[in-house]
């Protein structure tokens, strides 16, 4: 066996895996199963809704996990993830729309509808290749990737740290709704991209393609999880929270604390953009209100709630904050944001570490007077 | 990124040709360094020339410039002008921090910044000489001859039973003990120590000053300090800065009969 592959077995315990291989299987297999094999009256049914609406909590989900691997673990709080996701969605979208082909209503194979109607003549050159999955993949992992590696070069370098970095990410994420409300960008203007027809030749609405869909998520959150677990097990993650709790020493200890950024916000951006292309095909659109800065903020948010710095507490919190939210905005609709507010200030007053904290926390507490010193390394 | 360590060595700006640059021989050498933060004058035309092998002190009031003077050396702070030159010949001023901590030069800080999450083991992980490029740490892996290293420093700064504990959870004397094993695991060739004892308990003052000593016998050590019991155990040579710049220097018998020395330390 091999050094790297011991090191991936290394990754959890044995537990751990245990865990891991048991949500994966109820995730992947027993939601699909229970949605497919069951009928409708059954207790057991999981109906479509159901399926497609754990398949946009998966996405966000990868989301929260690639926000807490910059901000839990580097300490660089970025607020303007959701641009990276939107990225990542736009490329997704933009393959959709080139698989309408002569279906769409002015039944042109060779431009979009909302280019007909704003009376373009050819398709514009940033759209070419887009027809082509593979191409389309590389875009989705490359443009997201592309803009966090130069924005983060520029950031890092010239040590923007904390708050400052918050506010240029969040700067970020507005200027891209700007431009991409503008219908000259190219990209749909106001209404974005949708209409959807089918996916890699599967019809959109299909139940097999919502599954598979669904499936896709689930194995990719797994794989981004894995893949966040190694780079945070591994020294460079050492390098990382000692970069979170005194970054001039990591600098003086002679690591390239820039270059350490570099890496782990370019592989956090590509991340959320994956997330972003299997989010798209899921809600059938894709428009510009997907980079507003609150979207970025509330996936703060699902961190801070699931316990940032822990990667199982970002998907918990966005879970967790997802479904109290479909459950509300359905239930009353008038308290969500009142709720989402309150579960904040709740949560940085009595739970500093999240969700995940919690059950440390209870044990103190029951210890009556007990100290818990620094029993969760990533406080 | 410091893929790259070569530097090229400075030019001699003066002396006949074939003689040797005043820098030759030496590991550190101050010519004329001068700094001004908002035209307050940190540090004024200070010189220094260090031996390898040698253990300095360096004393002075406060605001001095002592720690001016090692920002400057690790890199921190650009000086206005001035030669700052390490083991004989390159140039410090044109490097970065983690270049000039790449070349050799270890620095512990006056407040002890161990990192308090991590644990005292993983501490001395990160501080141990090794290719420090974002990729090689990704998949880098303990090796037995590495993992010896731990434990030979471990068992020098006596905290061998504290190794899984969080540094945070360590006493202040542990943590500046924790600090100066950083140092050592980086291998250095000089290392810079700032104000190592302060806030520490006579005895734990004591085993530092062994400890300082022990580090001295393989590499260079600068000692800034306040406490004239524990620059006296050093036994060392002692430069006394003042205002920025070199007051006196000799053995401490000697600066301390000094009469500009007791002046500044005393007077007015």
């Amino acid at each position: 066996m091999g050094p790297l592959t011991s090191r991936l077995l290394a990754l959890e315990s044995r537990r751990g895996w245990s865990v891991f291989m048991g949500l994966l299987v109820v995730a992947a297999g027993l939601v699909p199963v229970l949605h497919l094999a069951t009928p409708p009256d059954s207790v057991f049914h999981v109906p479509a809704y159901m399926v497609s609406l754990l398949g946009k909590y998966l996405c966000y989900a990868l989301l929260a996990l690639s926000l807490d691997l910059v901000w839990g673990y580097a300490g660089a709080l970025s607020l303007g993830h959701g641009a990276f996701f939107a990225l990542g969605g736009y490329c997704m979208g933009m393959h959709l729309m080139r698989q309408i082909g002569t279906r769409g209503v002015y039944g042109n194979a060779s431009l979009p509808d909302f280019m007909v109607f704003l009376n373009w003549k050819e398709l514009p050159w940033y759209w070419w290749g887009f027809d082509n999955p593979v191409w389309t993949l590389l875009m989705v992992v490359a443009v997201p990737g592309l803009l966090a590696f130069v924005m983060g070069w520029f950031a890092f370098r010239s040590r923007i740290n904390g708050v400052y970095f918050s506010i240029i990410t969040q700067a970020m994420t507005f200027a891209l709704m700007l431009a991409f409300f503008r219908n000259e960008m190219g990209f749909g203007g106001n209404n974005g991209l949708t209409d959807f027809k089918d996916v890699l030749g599967f019809p959109m609405q299909a139940t097999g393609t919502r599954v598979g869909l669904y499936v896709a998520s689930a194995l990719l959150l797994a794989a981004g999880y894995l893949a966040a677990r190694f780079i945070v097990s591994s020294k460079l993650g050492r390098v990382l929270m000692a970069i979170r709790d005194a970054e001039s020493r990591v600098r003086f200890l002679g690591y390239d604390v820039t270059a350490a950024k570099l890496f782990v916000f370019t592989v956090s951006a590509v991340l959320a953009g994956l997330a972003g292309a299997l989010y798209v095909p899921q809600v059938g659109i894709i428009n510009p209100s997907e980079f507003s800065a609150a979207n970025s903020i509330e996936v703060a948010i699902w961190v801070a709630v699931g316990g940032r710095g822990t990667l199982v507490g970002s998907i918990l919190g966005a879970f967790t904050v997802n479904g109290a939210k479909s459950y509300f905005t359905g239930a009353a609709p008038e308290i969500w944001l009142f709720f989402l507010g309150g579960l904040f200030i709740l949560v940085t007053l009595f739970m500093p570490k999240g969700l995940m904290g919690l059950a440390g926390q209870l044990k103190a507490r029951i210890k009556k007077g007990g100290v818990p010193v620094a029993q969760n390394r990533n406080a | 990124m410091p893929d790259d360590n070569s530097v090229s060595l400075a030019e001699p700006s003066y002396g006949v040709a074939g003689d040797p640059h005043p820098a030759h021989g030496s590991i550190l050498y101050l010519d004329g360094v001068s700094v001004a933060f908002d035209g307050f004058k940190a540090i004024n035309n200070l010189s220094l020339v260090l031996a390898p092998g040698e253990l300095r002190t360096i004393i002075g009031p406060n605001g001095a410039g002592k720690t001016t003077m090692m920002d400057i050396v690790t890199g921190k702070t650009k000086p206005d002008k001035g030669d700052v030159l390490f083991d004989g010949g390159v140039d410090l001023t044109k490097l970065d921090e983690t270049r000039i901590a790449n070349l050799g030069i270890g620095r512990k800080f006056q407040k002890p910044t161990v990192f308090e999450h991590l644990t005292v083991f993983e501490n001395l992980e990160l501080a141990l000489k090794c290719d420090r490029r974002t990729m090689r740490t990704l998949f880098f892996m303990l090796s037995r001859e590495q993992a010896r290293r731990i434990d030979e420093v471990v068992a020098l700064i006596r905290l061998g039973d504290r190794l899984g504990s969080p540094a945070g959870a360590l006493s202040h004397g542990q943590k500046q003990w924790l600090e100066i094993g950083m140092l050592l695991m980086q291998e250095p060739k000089l290392v810079l120590l700032d104000e190592p004892v302060a806030g520490m308990t006579d005895a734990e003052t004591e085993r530092t000053a062994d400890l300082i000593l022990e580090i001295n016998q393989d590499r260079s050590v600068v000692v800034v300090e306040h406490d004239m019991e524990f620059v006296r155990r050093l036994g060392a040579k002692v430069t006394v800065l003042h205002e920025g710049s070199v007051l006196a220097e000799g053995s401490l018998e000697t600066v301390q009969a000094d009469q500009r020395v007791i002046e500044v330390y005393l007077g007015r």
